[in-house]
């Protein structure tokens, strides 16, 4: 029985009179890697800034290990477990790949009133940022100041410092924008090894990169949903065809 | 308070609300269309006090067209100001971050303050009402009102339908309110993205010291008013959301109100009505009460 | 002990020794200085750390001062053991008021909300009886601290320089605790600090009590030295003069709000010298207006240079 670890139900988002997401309902569950795709404008970064809590829903609702979190502001939800990356780069660039990290972990052990501590003593916030900066596959780069990394570490710093608050769902928003080949197979390697343990949602438009790394694939058009299934089934529907993938 | 007192603090009210949303139409737009803040502002509307007092003797006295002649040659200074001033400082600051653009304004008002007091001293001056203006019309047994303040409203009320006529009819207007955020549509549009911002300005210049000389017989003319009326320009145009004309109107007239209203009840506390009005307009709504145009 | 730290300790001891030789009105003016560096110091949190720019700082300064003068009793000195948080509490408290309805406010409001703000306490001290009007109120006795005798210059500086250090130390170890970390974070993404986990309105509100306080205790020692205190105190021009000294210093260094302190205070003497301007000076205004326009327009980073 699939862990689903995140629940969005009959979502809307209304923009004055333009609908950017029309009812659009999805399941994340433990261990999956759920793609979205869809054509420019379709919805999905919408779709993702109201599942983190950015910005409100206009209808529907958002459920978090179970928890209705549909009013709850992203900090909230950030803190129950809720993490995401940008499309375009969101790292401090004048901090160190290890300070980014840090900082953001540090969310989790905020202790604001201990002014005369050093931050870097906190020994949590260290840990949970070096176990992020392993998992990203940044180690050898640590100390290094973030606006001196190549694009794919940049990436790649992103996700860590999305992974260093210890989130059990990750919403990836285009992580492989912009990438070469060699960085991209770098950050499937890194996704694949997050499967396990999280559920992840992941926002693409590297068609080669979704169907190797995806366990369900949904279709958004539009604002609606046009498709969901696995990887077979989307690639086989006719809509899909239609609409997106052109004649396959 | 009988009817004829409230009908002349609500004439009051409104000439004075009118009066703010005249430069704190100009503050807003131009706020709304180049993205500058420009803490200026108020002194335009003290060099057009200035002007009114140091342009009426030459130009015949307030007496029948010396003063429309006054108001004509300070607009046409008013407009050559706003040109100079875009074209050897302001534009400049268009890609300025806010605080630079806040402390280099800031610097622009000392250089005014000084410059006029330099030119035309520090005394507190008088300006005429002209003759054909200077009568009252009855209001009721009692009372009457000043046939100036109407002649104020009036103009201000001529000058925010032809804003409105500008910004909702024409190309200009749709550059307008395309605004900051949005210079290849304008340039798309035709129009010189320059010679657009140029123009702009010295009509908010031009706006504010037409404001001051209109304002000079009513309220005298003197060293420190360009910075209390900016301060309050800047109430309105939080309260009225930035960028927005509609909302300068809105909260200029509310301001006014508040303000009249709270000397006639609360004496005592009438400075600080009109930012506690701002207090609460900003728990309600922290953007303003509009939306940019 | 790295140069920077060297320079710091060096220019403490200069301070410290500066009344053997400054005479009456070097030490007078060189106290002056200081009390308007804490100032600094205060709105150097909240531009340089926080990356609010705030153009009311003048009301908590002028708030901690007026405190001093109101709370003294007509017949008697106030200990400086309660009349100091005193002055402290009441500018943190409106700090508080003002913080908590501003901070909602993005950008340019936020400007434009802070100065206007500090004109409503303009307008209290300068229209209400509680102000004392125009006029001002002059300080009955200077609060008494033991052995240490308030109403000699002497005794002022090193107060004032003492709570300079203590102030200056206290920020630099706050910006690197985990609070100051997160504020840091807040001033480059607001929104990436929030996506983490962060709730990054009370961050900037606790920001904004703090630097309230530490103006409010720049004004407590204004008043102390003064004797007397004013509705100007209040004014924007204070505002717009400490806001400059940060940006002439150099914002992201708090020595930058010292080294601006000092600096822009040295400026504004030279413009008013009648040595220099003859009777011209008495338009000073003008010449440390056009200072601030080329400054800003030349030297954005400031003194200091760079952010560290």
């Amino acid at each position: 029985m699939a862990d689903v670890l995140l629940r969005g139900a009959g979502i809307t988002r209304r923009w004055g009179g333009v609908v950017a997401v029309n009812g659009v309902s999805i399941e994340l569950a433990r261990g999956e890697v759920h793609a979205l795709i869809g054509t420019n404008g379709a919805g999905k970064t919408t779709l993702v800034n109201v599942l983190s809590g950015e910005v409100a829903a206009s209808a529907g609702s958002v459920e978090l290990r179970g928890a209705d979190v549909t009013r709850w502001p992203q900090p909230r939800r950030a803190r129950a477990g809720l993490g995401r990356t940008y499309q375009r780069n969101t790292i401090f660039p004048q901090f160190t790949v290890l300070e980014n990290c840090r900082l953001a972990a540090q969310a989790r052990f905020p202790a604001p009133w201990r002014w005369w501590e050093d931050a870097s003593r906190c020994l949590a916030c260290m840990e949970a940022a070096r176990a992020a900066i392993l998992r990203a596959g940044l180690t050898g780069v640590a100390d290094r100041p973030a606006g001196l990394l190549s694009h794919g570490e940049k990436r790649q710093l992103e996700v860590a410092v999305c992974l260093a608050t210890s989130p059990q769902v990750l919403l990836f928003d285009e992580p492989l924008a912009g990438m070469g080949a060699e960085e991209t197979e770098r950050m499937l390697q890194v996704l694949a090894g997050l499967r396990a343990n999280h559920a992840i949602l992941l926002v693409e438009h590297d068609m080669d990169a979704v169907f190797r790394v995806a366990d369900r694939i949904s279709v958004l058009v539009d604002g609606s949903m046009i498709a969901s299934g696995s990887p077979a089934e989307v690639r086989a529907n006719a809509d899909v065809q239609n609409a997106y993938l052109g004649h396959a | 308070m009988d009817l004829a007192t409230f009908a002349v603090q609500c004439l009051n009210a409104l000439q004075y609300g009118l009066l703010l949303f005249l430069i704190a139409s100009g503050l807003t737009l131009i706020f709304g269309v180049m993205g500058v803040i420009n803490l200026a502002h108020g002194s335009f509307y003290m060099i057009g006090a200035y002007m009114a007092y140091a342009l009426a003797p030459a130009l015949g006295g307030t007496a029948g067209l010396g003063f429309i002649a006054t108001l004509l040659v300070g607009l046409v200074l008013a407009v050559a100001l706003g040109y100079a001033l875009e074209w050897a400082f302001f534009s400049f600051l268009y890609e300025r971050e806010h605080l630079q653009q806040v402390l280099m304004t800031y610097g622009l008002i000392l250089v005014f303050e000084e410059l006029r007091s330099l030119t035309l001293g520090d005394d507190v001056h008088g300006v005429a009402v002209p003759a054909w203006l200077s009568g009252s019309i009855a209001l009721g047994g009692l009372m009457s009102y000043p046939v100036y303040r109407l002649f104020i409203s009036g103009v201000c009320v001529a000058l925010a339908l032809a804003m409105y006529a500008v910004i909702s009819r024409t190309r200009l207007g749709m550059a307008i309110r395309a605004g900051s955020s949005n210079r290849e549509m304008v340039a798309s549009l035709g129009i010189d993205v320059k010679q657009l911002f140029r123009m702009m300005f010295a009509a908010g210049v031009a706006l504010a010291t037409l404001a001051g000389m209109l304002a000079a017989p009513v309220s005298s003319v003197y060293p420190g008013m360009g910075n209390q009326v900016l301060i309050i320009c800047f109430v309105v145009v939080v309260i009225g959301g930035l960028g927005s004309v509609r909302g300068a109107l809105a909260a200029a007239l509310l301001v006014g109100a508040v303000d009249t209203f709270g000397k006639v009840f609360f004496p005592q506390a009438a400075g600080v009505l009109v930012y506690v009005l701002m207090a609460v307009v900003l728990l309600w709504r922290p953007e303003g009460l509009f939306k940019a145009t | 002990m790295n140069a920077r730290t060297a320079i710091i300790v060096a220019a403490v001891l200069a301070l410290a020794c500066f009344p053997l030789f400054g005479g009456k009105f070097g030490v007078d003016f060189v106290t002056k200085t200081m009390v308007l560096a804490i100032l600094a110091l205060s709105l150097e949190l909240l531009v340089g750390q926080v990356g609010l720019v705030c153009f009311g700082q003048a009301a908590f300064f002028g708030i901690g001062a007026y405190a001093v003068v109101l709370l003294t009793p007509k017949a008697a000195a106030a200990p400086v053991a309660w009349l100091l948080p005193a002055a402290v509490g009441a500018a943190a408290l409106y700090a508080l008021v003002v913080g908590a309805l501003s901070i909602r406010t993005r950008g340019v409001y936020f400007i434009m909300v802070t100065l206007a703000f500090s004109q409503m306490a303009y307008y209290v001290a300068h229209d209400t009886p509680l102000g004392g009007g125009t006029d001002g109120i002059y300080l009955n006795f200077v609060p008494s601290a033991g052995p240490i005798d308030l109403a000699r210059a002497m005794p002022v500086y090193y107060l004032t320089l003492a709570a300079l250090v203590a102030v200056f130390v206290f920020l630099a170890v706050v910006m690197r605790s985990r609070f100051g970390r997160a504020l840091a974070g807040i001033r480059v993404n607001e929104q990436r600090m929030r996506a983490a986990g962060f709730s990054t309105y009370p961050y900037k509100l606790a920001a904004f009590v703090l630097s309230g306080a530490i103006a409010g205790l720049a004004g407590f020692l204004f008043a102390v030295k003064d004797g007397f205190v004013n509705p100007e105190l209040m004014g924007w021009h204070i505002s717009g003069t400490v806001l400059m000294m940060v940006i002439l210093g150099g914002i992201g260094h708090l020595h930058g709000a010292v080294l601006g302190a000092f600096a822009f205070t040295l400026l504004q003497e030279f413009f008013k010298s009648n040595a220099v301007f003859g009777d011209f000076s008495k338009h000073w205004a003008l010449g440390v207006g056009l200072s601030i326009i080329l400054v800003v327009a030349l030297l954005p980073r400031g003194l200091a240079g760079r952010r560290g």
